[in-house]
């Protein structure tokens, strides 16, 4: 029976791809290792290559079709002695349901649809009812990725101050790991984008180092996993020199990367480290969500005088969003925003978080219950102002995290609401988190130990008494 | 960054430093005799108002090392940048801060350098150059190799020293960073002040290669060892660093033979090392006294050397004095110097 060729999955959060280029014919003899397509993700070009051998009997997807889902059959492969005539009796049907389970979990939200595949769904959703503070009446807006929005915040920021340069692992001739410094290397050459060794407690007590003369390092760590090596000269170093040097010597400097979980990845490269950071004085602690927001609160951080943890998501980068289409769009640290107006339960969320944050208020308004979610954006300051003033409105509060609950975010959102605004409560905080467990690989257990949205639903109507 | 074609090292073994150093100059003589006994003075002086339970914490004098910084200072420019781990007080006199702003911190006073918030360990001065005081071991060869960085990116020709002990020269950091700086052919000057002990574990009790001037070859980086006692010798192998640095070659790694008297810090009994070792050192090899002899050997009289003396303990007077007085931060400082 002809073999089919699906759509690869060429990176543990890729959803679709688009089919750049067939590099065989129909009807050539292909031996396994041939590279007979090459795939475009938003990260990068890579190659197809066949396992099986035999003759390319039909091309399914026409080189140049963009966004074709991962799993999908792109092509049929003809044994020997097989002819165009077996073509009929291949299954009509595509990817084989197991495959299908595989891509299901690659949602975080797991709710049966890949979440990025969903057709241009952009970043924040059309439920968003507040408008953007920051941006003025009439300003067009731009669609881009979350990865290209970080990189224009990159990019315009070090045009506009010399003393800008972005240093890590790959962020220059690989151009970046996840992609998100694409093209810096050719715009502002390689005095200013540095590959690093694979040295995390060095480079970051290089950038450190350098910052305490007054340049302002970008500092990219693959994954903020990785930066346990060096949370020392984070913590130690950046965060405590100003203080300890009684005002004399700051640290402008951004370290940023993805952090929390992505898919499939394990223990290790699934920490959140949000509540980490944010305990820190001295440092500021900013998580996004939306495109915008990464776009304008990472020319915030270059810009500030301190030490600024920038805590990006991996599974996002592909996302895209709005983002307003000014010279200079800069988002205020410390200053949450309202994502949808509502009155009967307030949702705080950040970050990742806030996807079940939106898709629960979405399936609450559904059932009757006007959901209002407050996106935190910066963990450090934290906005508390906006909380207790939603609180207040509706008595009632759920936090959503990925990250573990024990002294988490949410931890302390909600004993900031207990402090600020306990008279006005109807309900005990809810809190949703991750699962008080190592991230484990097995894609069932994995989406067991993330946040889900019915679980946000139902803390939501728990604390509504619904 | 992109490196610079490559240098052909003119020296790139490992060696130690042979003969006799380069005579100083009488006028070299005397200011490294001065700066010495400022360094000494002031450590006694820091020991005793420690002891008056004036200072608090921990407090890492540096008696008996006094050359090694001062020596190094000797072949600096103004620009250079010098960074240190927690034994600091004397790298600091070195760089020109002042002792009233040093000894006041050590007090925990409103005019210290640090307002009274860094403590013995965590004094900074951005007029001198001086990038701290640095309580975490190891740490400030990263950072100093940023500095070195700094100073590549902006394309001027200053350099850097990034001075540790023997123990820190085991930390990873160390050399994640030797490789980027040789990668990246940083000038920065690794200053290795081997005083013998980490704390109170003997060199060869921590270390495989206990010539730490060899701990640069895995990644080409030129060192050479030199006597930490013998001031001259310091500014000579200083000298050589610095050229090389200066010269746009990379980095440069000198191990400093030298030996602290006190103990680690105050509170250390010193029982890993006999008290007769600690003498013989003071009795034959002593950095001021060293200098002080070939002082007088050139009949320069008591009475000069005498007024250097008095000069350098009014002033240390003064701090203490001053360190008393000053009054302890206001209350307010708490929240000040978070975030700017």
């Amino acid at each position: 029976m002809p073999i089919q060729v699906l759509m690869p999955a060429l990176s543990p959060t890729m959803e679709k791809g688009n089919l750049a280029k067939w590099l065989k014919k129909e009807g050539e003899t292909i031996k396994s290792g041939d590279v007979i397509a090459e795939i475009e993700t938003d990260k990068a070009t890579m190659e197809v290559e066949a396992t099986d051998e035999g003759t390319l009997g039909k091309i399914l997807i026409p080189e140049g079709t963009a966004d074709v889902a991962v799993n999908t059959p792109i092509a049929m492969i003809l044994a020997d002695g097989e002819s165009a005539a077996d073509l009929a009796r291949a299954p009509a049907a595509p990817a084989p349901s197991v495959a299908h389970e595989v891509a299901e979990s690659r949602s975080p939200v797991g709710e049966g649809k890949p979440m990025i595949s969903a057709p241009a769904q952009p970043a924040a959703p059309a439920s968003v009812s507040e408008p953007e503070p920051e941006v003025p009446a009439g300003t067009e807006f731009i669609t881009q990725t979350i990865r290209e929005a970080l990189r224009d915040a990159m990019a315009e920021e070090m045009r506009r101050d010399p003393d800008v340069f972005v240093m890590g692992e790959e962020v220059a001739e690989y151009q970046g790991a996840y992609k998100v410094t694409q093209g810096l290397l050719q715009e502002f050459g390689a005095r200013r984008v540095i590959d690093t060794p694979i040295t995390e407690h060095g480079f970051a007590g290089v950038g450190v180092g350098a910052a305490m003369t007054g340049l302002k390092p970008i500092v990219e760590f693959m994954t903020f996993n990785f930066a346990m090596q060096a949370i020392d000269q984070i913590i130690n170093s950046a965060a405590k020199t100003l203080y300890m040097s009684g005002g004399q010597m700051g640290c402008s400097i951004v370290f940023r990367g993805p952090n929390g979980a992505a898919a499939r990845v394990a223990a290790q490269h699934s920490q959140d480290y949000s509540a980490w950071y944010s305990q820190v004085p001295g440092l500021k602690v900013i998580a996004p969500f939306s495109a915008a927001d990464y776009k304008g609160l990472l020319k915030a951080a270059i810009r500030d005088p301190n030490p600024v943890i920038f805590l990006e998501n991996e599974v996002l980068y592909g996302h895209t969003g709005e983002v307003p289409k000014l010279d200079d769009y800069v988002v205020p640290i410390g200053k949450a925003r309202v994502a949808r107006r509502g009155k009967d339960v307030t949702i705080v969320s950040w970050s990742n978080g806030m996807t079940y944050a939106l898709k629960a208020a979405d399936e609450l308004a559904r059932q009757g219950i006007e959901a209002e979610v407050v996106d935190l954006r910066t963990l450090r300051p934290m906005d508390t102002e906006t909380i207790v003033a939603s609180v207040k409105k509706t008595g009632r509060a759920v936090t959503v995290e990925e990250g573990w609950q024990q002294s988490g975010v949410g931890a302390e959102v909600a004993a900031r609401i207990m402090e600020h605004a306990f008279d006005y409560l109807d309900a005990p905080v809810a809190r949703i988190s991750g699962k008080d467990v190592p991230m484990p690989y097995a894609a069932n257990l994995e989406k067991l130990a993330l946040p889900s949205v019915a679980e946000v639903v139902e803390a939501a109507k728990a604390v509504c008494y619904r | 960054m992109a490196a610079p074609k490559k240098a052909v090292p003119k020296d790139s073994g490992q060696e130690k430093g042979t003969g006799s150093p380069p005579e100083f100059t009488r006028e070299q003589e005397l200011k490294a005799l001065r700066d010495m006994l400022l360094i000494r003075r002031f450590e006694e002086k820091a020991g005793q108002l420690y002891g008056m339970g004036a200072i608090g914490g921990f407090c890492h004098l540096y008696i008996g090392q006094e050359a090694v910084v001062i020596g190094m200072q000797m072949a600096l420019k103004p620009g250079d940048q010098v960074i240190t781990g927690y034994r600091d007080h004397g790298h600091m006199l070195a760089c020109g801060m002042s002792a009233n702003g040093v000894m006041a911190e050590l007090t925990g006073r409103r005019g210290g350098y640090s307002k009274g918030k860094g403590g013995s360990m965590h004094m900074f001065s951005l007029e001198k150059h001086f990038y701290g005081g640095h309580g975490i071991v190891g740490a400030q060869v990263s950072l100093g190799t940023g500095l070195a960085f700094a100073n590549r990116y902006r394309g001027n020709d200053n350099v850097s020293l990034a001075y540790f002990g023997d123990g820190a020269a085991n930390q990873g950091q160390v050399y994640e960073s030797f490789n980027m700086a040789e990668l990246w052919k940083l000038p920065v000057i690794y200053v290795i002040e081997n005083n013998r002990y980490a704390m109170g574990t003997a060199v060869s009790r921590a270390s495989a290669q206990v010539d730490f001037s060899k701990r640069g070859v895995s990644f080409n980086i030129p060192g050479k060892q030199a006597d930490g006692m013998d001031v001259r010798a310091v500014k000579a192998a200083a000298d050589e660093a610095v050229a090389w640095c200066r010269a746009g070659n990379g980095p440069f790694i000198l191990e400093m033979q030298t030996y602290r008297y006190r103990g680690h810090s105050m509170s250390d009994p010193a029982k890993y090392r006999t008290r007769e070792e600690v003498e013989k050192v003071r009795h034959d090899s002593d950095p001021i006294e060293q200098v002080r002899n070939r002082l007088l050997a050139a009949k320069v009289s008591e009475d000069e050397l005498k007024k250097i003396d008095a000069e350098v303990r009014e002033i240390v007077n003064e701090s203490a004095d001053f360190a008393q007085k000053d009054p302890e931060p206001d209350p307010s400082e708490l929240w000040t110097d978070v975030y700017r």
